[in-house]
């Protein structure tokens, strides 16, 4: 990929943003949907405003919850990942598991963890933490399987350990399929955050969202929609910066 | 240890092992060579017919079923730290450019794996001495992906040497690219063994590759692999292209190509 210019970068994604926005505000206005049914983005971002210090600690909050529950995911998903990627025993052993856990539908364990551990932050972290974790670990297993068999040959040769192969070889060669997996995994780490906060929560985002719809306050759950969106994309970005600057090699 | 003690050798070898299917394979059977100190062997073959076996027996990648592999006399057992291999495709790490590829095998053979980070001015300058025994002097600092495949196969040769083995495992290392580089890499194969006189096994499917660069080509059959033939090659050193057209080297060829034939009916 050749690096673009600054303005062929950025002017794409801001045209089509306010565009989305703009069929969004003038399809509103022209159908003439009530406000309770879909809000004018122009209405949300002044809820936005209207209500920002109460939004922000919410919104917090749920960034804490997703960072947490995705850190808890990178190093088990590294884990996992390097040893179902390193032995074929382990991967038959416990793929069809992580395939079935990865099958259940999140939110329905929401109501489970709320029974073993009350209404609180810790179900919202383990729900993020449980959706974010399965890209995180196959990616990885990928990165690790796929290593040549002959530069494998070449460093046990050598006297190469298992550790070295995974220091020299498996680790850096691994990189490219993490980062590409954190980017998946970063935005379903706030869905997962945010669909527990709905029912399990007493803080941040999702919460506010019931407290706002029980009030028939529709634009203030768009406000509070709008700031998850602009949380995930924000972190999405910094991910993807770390990914340039750590692993220019694999994008050429 | 007698100087007639072969560096190589195999006694009435045989490979046999589980292919994916699950049925045995019989790579080889009785094999039986014996290789000197600072010989270049070729080893020619139809495809599949357990050329790789022997280069995996002699690094010590893969037992043998029945008989025995001897390095200097003595059998082995496990990897074998004295060789270095290169092989079809170069392999080399994406992430580090062409002097840290050479410098790999260094951090983590012993003894160098010990004192790399004291000596690694005195290692960088022997890959890059190597480096530029193979024409890449400047390179150095280009990652794989700017290099051509030609380019890159030389920094895999740097990286078999680098550790300066007493043995070299080539796995048709040029079979890759094209004809003009392949005849170009067989000079560069030359001097590097000219210059270090270590012992080479060379499997290849080109005969005129085998002709060209070996003192001994061994010819084999096909599955379940058998040495059928050896033939010494006679020409002087060191060889250029030009000889590659005179009636003696194509005799060679020639008479070699027919003993192929043979066995691949």
């Amino acid at each position: 990929m050749k690096p673009a210019s600054p303005l062929r970068r950025i002017l794409p994604p801001v045209v089509a943003i306010i565009l989305f926005f703009l069929i969004w505000e003038v399809g509103c206005l022209v159908l003439g949907v009530d406000e309770f049914i879909l809000p004018r983005p122009s209405v949300a971002i002044a809820a936005y405003f209207q209500w920002q210090e109460a939004i922000w600690p919410n919104a917090l909050q749920t960034l804490f919850t997703t960072l947490v529950g995705l850190g808890l995911a990178i190093l088990a998903g590294t884990v996992i990942g390097a040893l179902i990627g390193y032995s074929a025993l382990i991967y038959d052993a416990l793929y069809p598991l992580l395939v079935a856990f990865n099958s259940i539908p999140k939110a329905a364990l929401v109501p489970v963890f709320v029974i073993w551990f009350g209404v609180g932050t810790l179900p919202a972290v383990l729900i993020a933490f449980l959706i974010s974790f399965f890209p995180i670990a196959v990616n990885v297993a990928t990165g690790i399987a796929t290593v040549e068999p002959e530069l494998r040959d070449v460093l046990r040769s050598l006297g190469a350990s298992k550790l070295d192969l995974f220091l020299k070889v498996g680790f850096p060669r691994t990189l490219p399929y993490f980062f590409a997996s954190l980017k998946v995994a970063v935005t379903l780490a706030f869905v997962g955050s945010v669909v527990a906060e709905l029912g399990a929560s007493n803080r941040g985002i999702g919460n506010m969202m019931v407290i706002a719809s029980s009030r028939f306050d529709v634009p203030l759950v768009f406000a509070g929609l709008m700031v998850v969106a602009l949380m995930g994309i924000a972190l999405y970005a910094a991910f993807a910066f770390l990914e340039r600057r750590v692993v220019s090699w694999a994008y050429r | 240890m007698a100087s007639s003690t072969p560096c190589v050798a195999l006694h009435d070898v045989s490979v046999v092992y589980q292919g994916d299917d699950g049925r045995e394979v019989h790579a080889l059977e009785g094999v039986s060579l014996s290789i000197a100190q600072g010989e270049f062997v070729a080893i020619a073959g139809p495809s599949g017919c357990g050329k790789t076996t022997i280069l995996k027996l002699v690094s010590g990648l893969m037992p043998a079923t029945r008989g025995r592999v001897l390095i200097d006399g003595a059998p082995v057992r496990g990897p074998q730290k004295n060789v270095g291999m290169a092989f079809q495709n170069p392999t080399l790490l994406p992430w580090r450019n062409a002097l840290e590829n050479v410098l790999l095998p260094l951090e983590v053979v012993e003894p160098h794996r010990r004192a790399f980070r004291q000596k690694k001015r005195e290692y960088e300058g022997r890959a890059l001495e190597l480096l530029k025994l193979v024409g890449l002097d400047g390179f150095a600092n280009k990652p794989p992906y700017q290099l051509s495949g030609g380019m890159q196969q030389r920094v895999s040769l740097c990286r078999a040497l680098i550790h300066e083995p007493e043995i070299l495992l080539l796995d048709e290392p040029f079979a890759a690219l094209d004809a003009f580089t392949r005849e170009e890499l067989w000079g560069v194969l030359q001097s590097l063994w000219q210059a270090r006189r270590c012992t080479v096994i060379l499997v290849t499917h080109d005969l005129r590759e085998a002709v060209f660069l070996a003192t001994t080509v061994y010819v084999m059959s096909k599955r379940p692999g058998r040495l059928t033939h050896v033939t010494h090659i006679e020409l002087p050193r060191p060889r250029a292209p030009e000889h590659m057209f005179e009636p003696r080297f194509n005799d060679y060829v020639h008479d070699i190509y027919t003993r192929i034939g043979e066995v691949r009916i």
